[in-house]
């Protein structure tokens, strides 16, 4: 018996060390995909693969964040911030050896407006002339939008709005360019591992689903020079307790996440293994300002008001999160809002005032709240300790109760609900994507919230070049916000997760993207 | 049934030191249970979000949770959520399986047949995706959860149960009462039920551990009893993931799942065992 | 005897097939919640378009009768989750996993089950008997999601003997494949351990005796054929047993297998991989039921078929 454990136990530390000497890296990628289609995916653990798939007119800089040239070697803008002409670089090809032209992208980014291509993302592509009313099918014909090309090697585009953050935009994998014979072969097929064929450093190799994604240096992509890796595995791992045990056996050089009760552990582990940085993205709860008692604004105040945001990413979240000042993270785009919400112990006798004001002195006559959350432990403890701290504060009840994903998002869009859990993340760095979300009529606003000021604040800063200018305004936007409360911001979203020392060229930023053609194994 | 026949299963019973022990500990826990609230003074849900985790001590006996909950009154409490929901899914299946069971095994031939038949086929169906499916679906409330966990089980108890009426319909006493003149219903009443008491006492003993294990398997799927309610299941699940940081928050509540599991298999084994100790095994 | 016998049972499979597949259908189409919801919010002309590719636009009973056709071709259907799987491509990746999970999972039960058994049997009332009876006793009362995360910090973390989850090498099958067989290694050691000692005090085994056969002799020889009976009534429910407790254990050890698919369709509302991997766990279970009869008919010639 002692034997045959004894064997075993030397043939496992003999395969790390195999796995551990070449340019192999593997990751937890969190939840299976559910696809690899640029145009048409939606999360995080997707886009984590594509981005090392594909490449578009831009790549980014993994320290900085800046857009450094990807197919496009260069650019130039015109004065008035509305057209973009880009020179693409003549030694751009796809993995079957096909060079890369502007005709790709003209294909790929009407295909990503297109009514029947059906993509969640379409509204990515609105920034470019036409876009929305293609998308919409108020325009009929796709060769009117503001896409043309001169020459195989020139793109111009031409935008609704001067967007400063437009460079930075076309990092988002919805603009990426996809191979149209593929596409057009296979159908919804083309992007299974015989068939995909794509533009970046590395292309599809093997998909196992609910297990690995393998993914191996592409010999045809025109900075190939630059990458190290030879092959890299993407873990579906869905439990965070599962892919802790991976990495400490070694079987996972980087994970997605830490599971919350072991952020304090690893907190004390000096071996700096445990990174963790602000993330441009924002934990909080919608308020549906229409469904009384919540439309009078004095009690969403006040509801505010007696939550400790302190004690709450303390003691409940524990992941060394910041209590969000704003609806906006600082320093999302440079900017950063100005702290609106109280965190001292003037909070609790201010909100007590306002719910007496409302007509509830110490919550009497109230009736219970409801918190809705997605299944979940963390977002349970959080209702939790939310639902204490009314009641003491306030002698407000409240009730709990959570739902699946998809009935949960159900539920929002329906506005069901009185009070709901929700996070947003930033699609790009500029404090737009959080704050025009809660403009009148966005598909987004689940709160259901108005205000016509708010409105043409936003409309103002899509037009503004001047940044000093544009923060001025997205600061008034706050104000607003954070007097009328749709919403209650928590807490700033951190990224927390664990990172081998054998893995280089990794630079942690709120953005969370590590370009892997810069990553190698030591 | 004659009185001896009841003494001598208990005689019998009473020599089954297994059981025994199940028995004492079942009653044992039960007064902690229903009778003696007052034990979880410090209530299982008041939060001491500065003191999560910590192990044992003279304040928190089973030591705190997560959310610094006193893990002791979570005991307690979740045991009585899985103990109820164990009791209402079985007596939920128990009287689905009687009813079925003896209006079969009463109304004999053809229909027999036919009942039988169906009851042969559900039996192919695993009942645990339906309950799934059930609970992702149509959300996951108390009611619906006791329900369909105890429509998996009564297909056992119909079958026991359709096996005690027929044999005893063709006994003496009960041609005996027929003879007498008396009734159908008062037959059924007050000769074929009492005496097919036995079984189902036995099988109900056996249903309630099955009832509590697939709520902990619900649970751990994320299924079962929903927050702010937690059963034995919720609480090792709980447990699991931080099993390495504070064992105390798994011990606990899996020690008294598994000791009450034990002394409910044991327990009724033995009742089975006295009741009819020719009776072929499992 | 046989041919009707298989026929009987076959006819009843008829019925049940027909009842899962329109109890699944419906349900699943009457619960709150459809497959399109998202984050990022969906135009009604854009989900309108979603709809319209999977045929969701139709009235109900068509879509349902479209189902049946395409059943009867072995067609069961797109994924709605995953745009370029079908449902066959997804059941042909994760069930030779499940399989291989689960006869692996009854292999050990039996070995260790039978040898456990037939161990204590023999030496009734001794320590031999004692101590597996008291390990079986945990294995009955402890949970599938207790047992294994326990083995897995003992001997993936704490002694790092084997890994703690996937399903690559040979060493990813043992803790998964002994967390699921434990439970019923559990059960099949005390019937074993029961059936045996129950025929060892039968007339023939006295003969036996009598004519000066080794006590082991009389185990292997006469009494295992008998004895075992039970535990060969029991494979049935056992093999359902682990099918469905594969569920909990593919999500500890991160397995592909059709479990984890199961949920992961039930909770995103994948309904045609629900209905695909719904019929297939029911008719593995039949046919493992079916199995089992037999096996116990050809066992023991008492046993008639009405």
């Amino acid at each position: 018996m002692k034997t045959v454990f004894l064997t075993v136990y030397f043939l496992t530390l003999f395969q790390s060390f195999l796995f551990a000497s070449t340019q192999i890296l593997n990751l937890g990628n969190g939840t299976e995909p559910r696809d690899l289609d640029p145009h048409t995916v939606t999360g995080i653990p997707e886009f984590q693969i594509i981005q090392n798939l594909f490449e578009g007119l831009v790549g980014k800089d993994p320290k900085t964040l800046e857009p450094t040239p990807g197919v496009a070697e260069s650019w130039k803008i015109s004065k008035d911030g509305k057209i973009y002409t880009f020179k693409l670089r003549k030694n751009a090809k796809w993995s079957n050896g096909e060079p890369i032209t502007a005709s790709d992208f003209i294909y790929s980014w009407k295909r990503l407006l297109d009514p029947l291509t059906a993509s969640e993302y379409a509204y990515q592509g609105y920034y470019i002339k036409g876009g929305k009313d293609f998308n919409q099918g108020k325009l009929k014909d796709p060769n009117q939008l503001g896409i043309k090309s001169a020459d195989p090697y020139t793109l111009a585009v031409t935008l609704e709005n001067p967007t400063p953050y437009f460079l930075s935009l076309l990092y988002h994998h919805s603009l990426y360019p996809v191979h149209r014979a593929t596409v057009e072969k296979h159908g919804m097929r083309w992007t299974r591992p015989e068939n995909m064929v794509s533009n970046g450093p590395f292309s599809l190799k093997k998909w196992q689903m609910n297990q690995l994604i393998s993914v191996e240096k592409n010999p045809n992509y025109w900075d190939a020079g630059t990458v190290k890796l030879e092959k890299v595995n993407f873990y579906a791992v869905e439990k965070a307790e599962t892919e802790e045990k991976m990495f400490l056996t070694k079987k996972l050089q980087v994970t997605s996440t830490v599971p919350t009760e072991k952020i304090s552990p690893w907190t004390k582990d000096t071996s700096g293994v445990l990174k963790r940085h602000p993330y441009l993205g924002t934990y909080y709860y919608w308020i549906n300002v229409n469904r009384p008692p919540l439309n009078n604004p004095l009690i969403r105040k006040a509801l505010a008001l007696a939550i400790d945001r302190e004690k709450l990413v303390k003691y409940v979240v524990k992941g060394g999160q910041a209590p969000a000042e704003g609806f906006t993270p600082p320093g999302t785009g440079g900017f950063k809002p100005e702290s609106r919400l109280p965190k001292d112990s003037s909070r609790v006798p201010e909100a007590k005032k306002l719910l007496a004001q409302a007509g509830f002195p110490e919550g009497k006559g109230l009736q219970p709240i409801e918190i809705l959350y997605n299944t979940s432990e963390s977002h349970k403890k959080i209702a939790e300790a939310i639902q204490q701290m009314w009641s003491e504060n306030l002698g407000v009840q409240a009730t709990l109760y959570n739902q699946e994903w998809k009935v949960f998002l159900d539920t929002q869009h329906s506005k069901n609900y009185m009070v709901s859990r929700a996070g947003w993340i930033a699609d790009y760095n500029d404090p737009n994507t959080f704050l025009d979300m809660l403009t009148t009529g966005n598909g987004n606003n689940h709160a259901g919230w108005s205000n016509k000021m708010y409105d043409s604040l936003i409309e103002k800063a899509a037009k503004e070049l001047n940044s000093k200018k544009r923060y001025e305004i997205f600061q008034k936007a706050e104000d607003i916000l954070l007097e009328e409360l749709p919403v209650i911001p928590l807490y700033v979203y951190t990224r927390i997760y664990l990172l081998s020392p054998d893995v280089q060229g990794w630079f942690e930023n709120v953005e969370d993207i590590h370009p892997l053609k810069y990553v190698w194994m030591k | 049934m004659s009185n001896s026949l009841w003494t001598d299963a208990l005689h019998r019973l009473k020599k089954n030191k297994l059981a025994l022990l199940g028995a004492s500990f079942l009653i044992l826990e039960l007064m902690i249970f229903f009778l003696i609230p007052v034990l979880a003074r410090l209530g299982y849900e008041a939060q001491d979000l500065e003191l999560t985790f910590a192990a044992p001590s003279p304040v928190h006996w089973f030591g705190t949770d997560s959310l610094g909950r006193d893990l002791f009154s979570r005991v307690i409490f979740g045991g009585r959520i899985s103990l109820t929901v164990g009791l209402l899914a079985s007596l939920v299946s128990a009287l689905v399986g009687v009813v079925y069971g003896s209006l079969s095994g009463f109304l004999g031939g053809k229909i027999d047949n036919s009942m039988m038949r169906i009851v042969d086929v559900l039996y192919a169906l695993p009942f645990i995706f339906l309950v799934i499916i059930l609970m992702v679906y149509f959300g996951r409330n108390f009611i619906l959860l006791f329900v369909a966990l105890g429509l998996t089980q009564w297909l056992t108890m119909a079958r026991i149960v359709r096996g005690q009426v027929l044999s005893l319909r063709h006994k003496e006493f009960i041609e005996a009462a027929n003879s007498l003149g008396l009734r159908q219903r008062d037959i059924v009443l007050k000769h074929l039920i009492p005496n097919t008491l036995g079984p189902v006492i036995v099988y109900l003993t056996l249903t309630v551990p099955s009832v509590i294990l697939e709520e902990a398997f619900l649970s751990y799927l994320g299924l079962g009893i929903q927050a702010p309610l937690a059963s034995w299941g919720t609480l090792i699940k709980e447990g699991v993931d931080v099993m390495d940081l504070a064992p105390w928050t798994l011990f606990f509540p899996a020690f008294f799942l598994s000791a009450t599991l034990f002394s409910l298999n044991f327990l009724g084994d033995g009742l089975r065992d006295a009741l009819d100790p020719k009776g072929a095994r499992d | 005897m046989g041919s009707t016998y298989v026929l009987k049972r076959l006819a009843i499979m008829v019925p049940i097939f027909f009842l899962v597949v329109t109890l699944v259908f419906f349900m699943i189409r009457f619960a709150p919640g459809g497959p399109f919801s998202s984050e990022k919010s969906v135009s009604p002309a854009i989900l309108k378009n979603l709809e319209a590719k999977y045929h969701m636009d139709e009235p109900l009973l068509s879509q349902y009768v479209r189902y049946w056709k395409d059943l009867f071709r072995g067609d069961l259907g797109p994924s709605f989750k995953h745009a370029n799987r079908s449902v066959n491509e997804i059941i042909e990746e994760a069930l030779p996993i499940s399989l291989e999970l689960g006869l692996l999972s009854l292999t050990w039960a039996v070995l260790i089950g039978v040898s456990a058994g037939g161990l204590a049997a023999l030496k009734p009332n001794t320590v031999y008997d004692y101590v597996p009876m008291a390990f079986s006793i945990l294995g009955i009362c402890l949970p599938t999601f207790v047992v294994g995360p326990v083995l897995v910090l003992v001997f993936g973390l704490w002694l790092q003997w084997l890994p703690v989850a996937g399903w690559e090498t040979w060493q990813d099958r043992v803790l998964p494949s002994l967390t699921l067989g434990f439970a019923y290694a559990a059960y099949i050691s005390r019937l074993t351990r029961g059936g045996l000692i129950e025929i060892r005090g039968q007339e023939f085994i006295r003969t036996a005796r009598a004519k000066g056969l080794t006590e082991k002799e009389i185990l292997i020889k006469h009494s295992l054929r008998g004895g075992l009976l039970p535990v060969v009534s029991y494979l049935g429910p056992a093999l359902a047993g682990i099918i469905t407790g594969a569920l909990v254990t593919e999500t500890i050890f991160n397995i592909p297998g059709l479990g984890r698919f199961f949920i992961e369709s039930a909770v995103n509302r994948d309904y045609t991989v629900v209905m695909g991997t719904s019929l297939l766990y029911f008719t593995l279970i039949f046919v493992c039921n079916f199995l089992v009869d037999i096996v116990y008919a050809v066992l023991d010639p008492r046993v008639k078929y009405v």
